[in-house]
C-alpha cells in the first residue's frame, strides 16, 4: 500500500465514523463518568483528589481506550471488506498503521481535549494539567497501537471483548505508570522531565513495532 | 541408529513420546531427591539470618519459583515463535504445555513472597517493583492462556498465542530492569553475577539445590502435559491407534 492508499483508508475509516458519531462519542463520555466516580467513592477531600487526580484520569483513559478497540476491525470483517482489503496486496503494516491512527484520532485525541477538563475536577494545578495534557498526547497513541494488535489477534472471537481487555491491559501498564507518574512528579515539584522521555521511547517503540506485529496478527487471525 | 540420530530427530511427535515417557519417571525421581536435600539443607542446615531470624528461610522456594516464572516465560515465548517461524508442530505443543507450569510457579513466586512479606515489611503484600512485574507476569501467563483456549483452530491458536507471548517476552526484560528504574524497599537481587555472593554457602547451596528440583519438576510436568497434546491432536493418526490398540489388548 503506497502513501496514497494509507491516506485513502484513513479518510475512509474517519468518514465512516463522521457518518455514525455515537460511537467516537461513546469513549470520551465512558471516560467522563468513569473519572466522576472516583470522588464519590473515595470522598471529596480535595487534598485526596489532588493527590489521585492525575492516577485517575489516566486509568480511565486506558478503560476507555480500549472499550473502544473490539470496534477497530470489527465491522470491516463482518462485511468482507478486510478480506478484499488483505487480498488487494497492499501493504499490511500500512493497513494496521492506518486503523491505529484512526482509532486514535477517533478515541486518543477527544481524551487529550477532555483530560485537562476532567483534572479540574480534581483540583489539579496549571502545571499538572498542562503535564497531564503532554503525558495524554504522548501516551494515548502507544494505547492505540497496542491495542491495535490485541484487536487483530482477537478478531471474530466468541469471547472478543473481555478476552481483548485481558490481552492489552498488562502491555499498557508501562504507560500509565509513566503518565501518571510525570503528572505527579510535577505536582511534587520534580522536573517530570525523565517520565515524559520514557513516555516518548514507548510511543517510538509502539510506533515501530506495533504495526508489523497487528499485521502478522491479522494474517494470522483471518488468512 | 545413532548415526540417523540427528539434530531435529525428536521433532517427531511420536519420538519424542516415546523418548519423554521414558525420562518422566527419573525426572520426578530426581526432583523429589534433590528437593528433599534441598529442603533439608535450607531448614536444618542453613543459618539463621541475623536480621530475619527463620522467617527468611522461604527464599529457599521463593526466589527459584521467581526466577523459574520468569524464565518459563521466555522459553514458552521461544517455542512458541519457533513453532511460529518453522511450522514445527511439536514445538507450539511444548509452548502450550509451559503455559500451566510457567502460571504455577508465577502464584508460588507471589504467594510465598507474601507469607515473607508478612513478618518482615509487616504487611501481605507492597505495591514494589518486583512484586508488581511478578503480578503482571502472571496477567500475561492468563493472557496466554484465555487466549490460545478461546480459539478453536489449532493452527490460529498456535500462532496467535506466538505472537502474543512474543510481545509479552518484551515485557520480561523490564521486569528485571524494573528493579534500578524504581526505588523500592525491596532487598537487593538475592544473588548478583558480578559480585561476589554475601550469603552463607549453605544458603546458596540449598537455594540451588531447589532450583534444580524445580527444573526437574518443570521438565517432567511438561514432557507429561505435552504428551497429553500430542495424543489429543494426532488422535487420528496410525501410531496412536496402533497405541490405544497395544494398551487396549494389555489391559484384558
Amino acid at each position: 500500500m503506497s502513501c496514497n492508499g494509507f491516506i485513502a483508508l484513513a479518510a475512509r475509516d474517519l468518514r465512516l465514523a463522521w457518518r455514525r458519531p455515537v460511537d467516537a462519542w461513546l469513549a470520551v463520555v465512558f471516560f467522563a463518568v468513569a473519572a466522576s466516580l472516583f470522588p464519590l467513592g473515595v470522598g471529596p477531600e480535595p487534598q485526596t483528589l489532588r493527590q489521585i487526580g492525575g492516577g485517575v484520569v489516566w486509568v480511565c483513559a486506558l478503560l476507555s481506550t480500549l472499550l473502544a478497540l473490539n470496534t477497530l476491525y470489527t465491522s470491516d470483517y463482518n462485511d468482507g471488506s478486510l478480506d478484499q482489503m488483505l487480498l488487494s496486496g497492499h501493504s499490511l503494516v500500512l493497513l494496521a498503521a492506518a486503523k491505529a491512527l484512526v482509532h486514535w484520532v477517533l478515541t486518543g485525541l477527544p481524551l487529550v481535549v477532555a483530560g485537562p477538563v476532567l483534572g479540574l475536577m480534581f483540583d489539579m494545578s496549571p502545571r499538572g494539567l498542562a503535564t497531564l495534557t503532554l503525558t495524554l498526547l504522548l501516551g494515548t497513541p502507544v494505547l492505540s497501537l497496542l491495542g491495535s494488535v490485541g484487536a487483530a489477534l482477537t478478531l471474530g472471537l466468541r469471547s472478543g471483548g473481555a478476552l481483548l481487555l485481558l490481552l492489552v491491559l498488562p502491555l499498557c501498564i508501562p504507560v500509565l505508570i509513566f503518565g501518571a507518574g510525570a503528572v505527579s512528579a510535577v505536582e511534587l515539584g520534580i522536573s517530570p522531565a525523565g517520565h515524559l522521555s520514557i513516555l516518548g521511547a514507548l510511543l517510538l517503540l509502539a510506533l515501530v513495532g506495533a504495526p508489523p506485529a497487528a499485521a502478522a496478527a491479522l494474517r494470522i487471525s483471518v488468512l | 541408529m545413532t548415526s540417523s540420530l540427528r539434530f531435529f530427530t525428536y521433532a517427531s511427535p511420536p519420538r519424542f513420546y516415546a523418548l519423554a515417557g521414558r525420562l518422566i519417571p527419573w525426572l520426578f525421581g530426581l526432583a523429589g531427591l534433590v528437593g528433599l536435600v534441598g529442603l533439608y539443607v535450607g531448614f536444618f542446615v542453613a543459618p539463621t539470618d541475623a536480621t530475619q531470624g527463620q522467617a527468611y528461610r522461604i527464599i529457599f522456594i521463593h526466589v527459584p519459583a521467581a526466577w523459574m516464572s520468569m524464565l518459563l516465560y521466555l522459553v514458552m515465548a521461544g517455542w512458541a515463535a519457533v513453532g511460529w517461524a518453522f511450522n514445527a508442530r511439536l514445538a507450539s505443543m511444548v509452548a502450550r504445555a509451559l503455559a500451566p507450569t510457567g502460571t504455577l510457579f508465577t502464584v508460588l513466586a507471589l504467594w510465598t513472597g507474601a507469607l515473607w512479606g508478612k513478618p518482615t515489611w509487616g504487611a501481605w503484600w507492597v505495591w514494589d517493583a518486583r512484586l508488581t512485574s511478578e503480578l503482571i507476569l502472571l496477567f500475561l501467563y492468563l493472557g496466554y492462556i484465555a487466549l490460545v483456549e478461546s480459539i478453536d483452530d489449532t493452527r490460529r491458536a498456535d500462532y496467535a498465542g506466538a505472537l502474543l507471548a512474543l510481545v509479552g517476552a518484551v515485557n520480561v526484560p523490564v521486569i528485571y530492569f524494573s528493579v534500578r528504574w524504581w526505588n523500592t524497599l525491596h532487598q537487593g537481587a538475592s544473588i548478583s553475577m558480578s559480585a561476589a555472593p554475601t550469603m552463607a554457602h549453605t544458603m546458596l547451596s540449598a537455594m540451588l539445590l531447589m532450583t534444580v528440583a524445580f527444573w526437574a519438576y518443570a521438565f517432567a510436568v511438561v514432557f507429561m502435559r505435552t504428551r497429553a497434546i500430542i495424543l489429543e491432536r494426532e488422535r487420528d493418526a496410525d501410531w496412536v491407534l496402533a497405541l490405544a490398540r497395544q494398551r487396549a489388548g494389555a489391559g484384558e
